[in-house]
């Protein structure tokens, strides 16, 4: 099965919500749809699924036009982030309820359903109601009864945001394995990048309505094509602080300046904007080519087992993403350190200039 | 006692100690006081044990106006009930038309209950009332002072006027609360417009069709003003519910003992029906079969 949308566009009233998109989605494939709350996810899904008409364009199913089919006429499955259920029915009858609609016999029912419930260990839970089970077992119910229908289309929004974080990765991992193995077109629309980037497949960064960027996560996330990309696809966001290079070096911000490094020896003199991920800014110095950038603390979250700085430098507020947990005091001076190697430049349009070199390990 | 500074906690209790006894223990136990006395004047009383209680449940009035009770409390769950779903699922789900029902729906329960009994007397009145005047014009003869069954329906009228705005208010809010995905989910699953009330939102609607059952059963058992004024709980007996009964009683003809006996009585059957429909809420309609 193959999806394609052409030129799809989605107006409510004198709102857009998705601008003319096209894509085209191919059976086995796991495409994740990346981009912050609003940026026409879920509009994109509820096109895919046949939920809602596009206001222009068209969408073909296997070369078939199928722009004004309803809904029910597609092979699609959804689950999503709120964890849906029919609440009277017991969880076997949840997972078979699609399956009784088509018309499957008893037997194959029976046999299916135990299956799937089996593949996403609720095979002990087949009598209970959807009440009585915990969130996470809930949303593997809704996820079991989009798998059972096998259907060619499988939708997922926002899925395991609702969960907690260890549920959260345990549930990530199964699903990888389960998309693998299935034959259906997966959509997986999340807002996070470490998602996106642990999911694998090939990434769609959805902004204001407009895809910006596709292809494989990894690479997608390596070489952002533009400072939005840069935006969406890192948490915390890229910094970005507007500089100039002048012959053999550059100068980021008024203060901070640098020799070119080898991937930006190519750029044209001029204004950029300088790109540095959070993670690549350290408290300690690495190595003696490392910029350091002296600032005020003006936050430091603990999340985790990380600890996210936010400083104050000449006016730009950076921050930085360090292993561990630290305590910083407000107001404290403290440097962060960044090798150039890792320095992204984008041109005046916001366009990628010079990309830091990263090992392609393919599209996973 | 060598943890006395942690049994000072109780005098916190005390306060609403206090409350609940003047309120409601110190109340009911002097009904129970009186319920097993003949009291014939201050100071002289003598002690008769269950006497009361039968004299009371032998009563035929009283077996009549338990009779109208539950037919009335039964009609009024089978009427409103649905009723208030269907319109809940009929109203619109957001904007300035969503406003607007809710404030329409909501004036009769804003309304005094005695007045709303003189709205219903004054609007059903075969001379001057506008109900009245129609349903007589039409050829029927109507005029609830004088038939039972014309009395039967103004009473049931009245009441469904009156109280049916609150089964929808709280069905509204139950299917609010569902969230759009459910409908969604039902969509792409092929669903009917029937499988989706029977099986997503009937379902999510329990809590709050249990309140609304209990409420209105509770309400309804115990209607005295809204009967009163318009038919004085006639003609005859016809609309005699159990409060105007025990009014009359207490009141009327000063039967301390029996009408004790028989309030008891009364607040036990509105307490064990109360729990039945929890109950029976409570357990319905789990693991439904498809």
């Amino acid at each position: 099965m193959t999806i394609r949308l052409e030129e799809v566009t989605r107006k409510m009233g004198a709102e857009t919500h998705i601008f003319p998109t096209s894509m085209e989605l191919k059976s086995g494939s796991l495409n994740v749809l990346l981009g912050h709350t609003l940026a026409g996810k879920t509009t994109l899904l509820r096109l895919l699924a046949g939920l809602d008409r596009p206001s222009s364009g068209k969408i073909f199913v296997d070369g078939v036009d199928v722009t004004g089919a309803s809904v029910r006429q597609r092979n699609v499955a959804m689950v999503y982030q709120q964890f849906i259920n029919y609440p009277s029915f017991t969880v076997f009858d949840n997972v078979a309820s699609p399956l009784r609609r088509a018309g499957v016999s008893p037997q194959e029912i029976d046999q299916r359903v135990r299956s799937v419930a089996k593949s996403l260990h609720i095979d002990a839970l087949l009598d209970r109601l959807p009440a009585e089970l915990s969130g996470g077992q809930q949303q593997r119910v809704a996820l079991a009864r989009a798998l059972v229908k096998e259907a060619g289309l499988l939708l997922l929004d926002e899925p395991l945001v609702n969960l907690d974080y260890k549920l959260r990765e345990e549930l990530r991992q199964e699903l990888r394995a389960i998309f693998r193995r299935r034959e259906s077109i997966v959509v997986y629309a999340t807002t996070e990048p470490t998602e996106a980037l642990l999911l694998g497949g090939h990434a769609f960064v959805v902004d204001e309505g407009r895809i910006l960027q596709s292809g494989p996560s990894i690479e997608v996330f390596h070489a952002p094509a533009s400072e939005r990309v840069g935006k969406v696809f890192s948490d915390p966001p890229i910094n970005l602080i507007g500089g100039r290079v002048t012959g053999r070096s550059a100068v980021l911000g008024d203060t901070i300046s640098m020799d070119l490094p080898d991937h930006m020896t190519l750029l044209d003199e001029g204004a950029y904007r300088f790109g540095v991920r959070a993670n690549f800014l350290n408290v300690r110095r690495q190595s003696d080519r490392d910029l350091e950038i002296e600032g005020c603390v003006e936050l430091a979250e603990i999340s985790g087992s990380e600890t996210f700085i936010h400083l104050e430098h000449h006016g730009v507020s950076w921050v930085a993403q360090e292993e561990g947990v630290h305590s910083f005091g407000l107001g404290d001076t403290v440097s962060i350190f960044v090798d150039p190697d890792h320095v992204y430049a984008f041109d005046g349009s916001g366009r990628l200039a010079a990309c830091p070199p990263y090992e392609a390990r393919g599209g996973g | 006692m060598d943890k006395w500074e942690d049994n000072r906690a109780w005098w916190l209790v005390v306060p609403v100690f206090l409350i609940v006894a003047i309120s409601a223990i110190i109340p009911l136990m002097t009904v129970v006081n009186y319920s097993v006395q003949d009291i014939f004047g201050p100071g002289q009383r003598v002690f008769v044990g269950t006497e009361w209680f039968k004299e009371v449940l032998t009563d035929r009035r009283l077996h009549e106006a338990l009779g109208n009770q539950f037919l009335f409390s039964g009609l009024v769950l089978l009427i409103e009930i649905p009723l208030g779903v269907a319109i809940a699922l009929a109203m619109p789900k957001q904007g300035w038309r969503a406003s607007l029902c809710l404030v329409l729906l909501a004036l009769p329960l804003l309304i005094p209950w005695n007045v709303i009994g003189t709205i219903w007397i004054i609007f059903t009145r075969p001379d001057i009332g506008l109900m009245g005047v129609a349903i007589n014009g039409l050829g029927l003869e109507f005029d609830h002072t004088a038939a039972p069954l014309d009395a039967w329906v103004t009473v049931m009228l009245m009441e469904v006027w009156h109280w049916t705005p609150l089964v929808v208010l709280l069905a509204y809010a139950g299917l609010r609360a569902i969230p759009e995905a459910y409908f969604q989910a039902a969509r792409i699953d092929g669903a009917s417009a029937w499988a989706t009330f029977r099986y997503i939102q009937l379902p999510k609607m329990r809590g709050v069709l249990t309140i609304a059952v209990l409420l209105r059963f509770m309400d309804s058992f115990l209607i005295y003003a809204e009967p009163f004024v318009l038919t004085g709980g006639g003609p005859g007996n016809a609309t005699t519910f159990l409060s105007i009964h025990l009014v009359k009683m207490a009141v009327g003809q000063f039967d301390l003992g029996p009408a004790a006996a028989f309030s008891l009585i009364y607040f036990l059957i509105v307490l064990l029906f109360s729990w039945l429909f929890y109950q029976a809420l409570q357990n319905v309609g789990t693991g439904d079969k498809r």
